[in-house]
């Protein structure tokens, strides 16, 4: 691999010419967003379309920017827990599960045995409702309104309902401490969840009768946006998108990090890069989550869930610098701290994952209808809270 | 993979004009860095990615880091003659460590699943020479990541194809996450005609009477 990297295209667009260098037709520039019903949020494209063609798209972004880094170096480690909640605000489970995870790499804490499997069982919980939410919102992109997103917001309630009852807080969990988790479950809290995952499979099944071998879903999904290999990897792609592009890389089995090792399950990895593949990447994703739960859950031991040497309260890790990453459901997740030794961070970085995955978005839509282009965001899975932070 | 060691010492042996050095890091998990000149670090990034035993081809994480200008203080013993009498004495010397802005990228690879190795290069000042090589040519993923890194820090990446602000809006101006920005009262604050009509108005209106002072 000695080239460069493809650079972004399209950076002026010429007018279509005729045999006689005449202009034929005129290019439309349409602003699509921020308050647009399919991008998620407030996102922007910039879309230059020649007919219904896209010939050049820029990203537009930023409008929900609060400076959370800036935020995360004016108050203390503990103190900036909630606050990574609201990054992905889908997955606070996740985001707190990173943030915890980095803390406890810099500052050298243990986790008891009991809160791994809790942390576990929480983050595959998580991944099943993003998963599921976002096959909902991007097929309702394709046009099938309503109906297909709210059977799944009806799952994801019940979700939701376990994090409640657990947390005390449906989305903005809170839930994740240095050194363990902030209370423990019980065992009707286990019952509960058994019977929750037992059910899924069954509702992935009817689920998938709608959409899998859907026709209209065949035909907007298959050869478009396609990712080649390469580009995915070059533009530091990660999650199921970088999978679907063919590249086995899930950091729960190169890293290993908390017990994943422990846990017997497969990585699925897509064929040719395309949404089709992207949706059933995220499909059979959630079909491994299932059997990991199942796992944590038959086996989690009892004991305390907090490492008793974990300090809360005047809590000044040593002075240093470090990287911790997790295999959130959009991707890499990962957080840069550098301390100074003082009780708040000299430096709090967050990598997003999905600001990252939208670096290819005009390649991926570049010849394709605007109507793609909207199928096409959907399959990239962006959660506005993370990308503008 | 390779211990640090290892890598600065291929680099120094493909690269003889490169300077690097290693940055210790104390912390639990420790894990070290290379600290590349700016100048000679597009080269390094280059080899990195595309020797055979390393393979980072993947650039997973990029940010950058303020370092303003920091009072170091260190005791010395100068001999000094006190009452006739030649006597050591300890005397704090204290220097200033000019200010620099860093951009710290954190490599992986994907073919070969080892990492990271994380490199780091400096600018020359805060000001006018902060300037390094951009190193979105050789990974893609970099792009958003130094427009970013250019919006809050300032640092400029010369090479990048589109460096624009990405995260505030373009006619923002200052850096937001340097340590010593200060943010403004009112953001959205724009001068207009109103404002000089308001001072012409205020001649006319009645002298405010001026606390007096008792003496």
């Amino acid at each position: 691999m000695n080239t460069l990297a493809t650079p972004p295209k399209n950076f002026e667009v010429k007018p279509k010419l005729d045999a006689k260098g005449e202009e034929l037709g005129e290019l439309l520039e349409v602003s699509m967003g921020p308050h647009h019903p399919s991008t998620h949020g407030v996102f922007r494209m910039d879309v230059v379309l020649d007919g219904e063609k896209v010939v050049k798209l820029k990203p537009v972004f930023g409008y929900l920017h609060r400076n959370h880094e800036k935020i995360g170096e004016n108050i203390s480690y503990l103190a900036n827990m909630p606050y990574t909640d609201r990054l992905d605000y889908f997955c606070s489970m996740t985001n707190n599960w990173a943030y915890a995870l980095t803390i406890e790499k810099l500052a050298g804490l243990a986790v008891p045995e009991r809160a791994e499997y809790i942390r576990v069982i929480m983050a595959e919980l998580t991944r099943l409702q993003n998963h599921t939410c976002l096959i909902g919102f991007f097929v309702q992109d394709m046009g099938a309104l309503g109906t297909p997103m709210m059977y799944a917001f009806r799952e994801r309630e019940k979700i939701l309902d376990l994090f409640e009852e657990v947390s005390g807080a449906r989305m903005m969990c809170n839930y994740m401490r240095f050194g363990g988790v902030r209370v423990d479950v019980n065992d009707e809290w286990i019952a509960k969840t058994k019977k929750v995952v037992a059910d899924y499979s069954k509702f992935l099944d009817e689920f998938g009768t709608f959409l899998t071998e859907n026709e209209i879903v065949l035909a907007r999904t298959q050869f478009v946006g396609v990712l080649p290999k390469d580009l995915a990897i070059n533009a530091s792609i990660t999650g199921p998108m970088l999978r679907a592009a063919g590249v086995n890389y899930d950091l729960r089995k190169v890293d290993k990090y908390g017990i994943y090792s422990r846990f017997d399950f497969q990585v699925p990895v897509g064929e040719h890069g395309d949404i089709y593949d992207r949706y059933m990447i995220r499909v059979l994703e959630m079909r491994e989550s299932i059997k990991i739960l199942e796992q944590a859950l038959r086996d989690i031991p009892a004991g305390p869930v907090m490492d008793p040497k974990a300090k809360l309260r005047g809590f000044r890790p040593k002075a240093g610098e470090v990287y911790g990453r997790v295999e959130g459901p959009k991707g890499e997740l990962g957080f840069y701290v550098i301390s100074d030794g003082s009780p708040n961070a000299y430096r709090y970085r967050v990598r997003p994952p999905s600001f990252i995955n939208l670096t290819i978005l005009e390649d991926m839509c570049l010849g394709h209808n605007i109507s793609d282009a909207v199928v096409i965001l959907g399959s990239v899975d962006i959660v506005l809270g993370e990308v503008d932070r | 993979m390779e211990t640090l060691e290892q890598i600065q010492a291929r680099l120094e042996a493909a690269l003889p004009s490169a300077k690097i050095e290693i940055v210790a890091n104390e912390c639990a998990a420790g894990e070290r860095s290379l600290l590349v000149d700016a100048a000679s670090g597009f080269a390094v990034a280059k080899f990195l990615r595309d020797d055979a035993q390393l393979q980072l081809d993947y650039c997973s994480n990029v940010t950058g880091v303020d370092w303003p200008d920091k009072e170091l203080s260190e005791k010395i013993k100068v001999k000094q003659v006190v009452d006739g009498v030649e006597k050591e004495v300890e005397e704090v010397k204290k220097t200033i460590r000019p200010g620099f802005l860093e951009a710290v990228y954190h490599l992986y690879s994907m073919s070969l699943k080892h990492g990271p190795v994380v490199l780091r290069m400096r600018t020359e000042n805060r000001a006018d020479k902060a300037h390094l090589p951009s190193l979105t040519p050789l990974w893609r993923g970099a792009e958003f990541q130094e427009r970013e890194v250019y919006d809050l820090y300032g640092v400029i990446f010369d090479g990048h194809p589109d460096l624009r602000r990405i995260l505030m809006w373009d006619e923002f101006t200052g850096f937001p996450m340097r340590r010593d920005y200060v943010a403004p009262d009112d953001f959205e604050y724009e001068p207009t005609p109103h404002d000089e009509v308001l001072v012409e108005a205020k001649k006319h209106y009645p002298v405010e009477p001026k606390a007096e002072v008792k003496s």
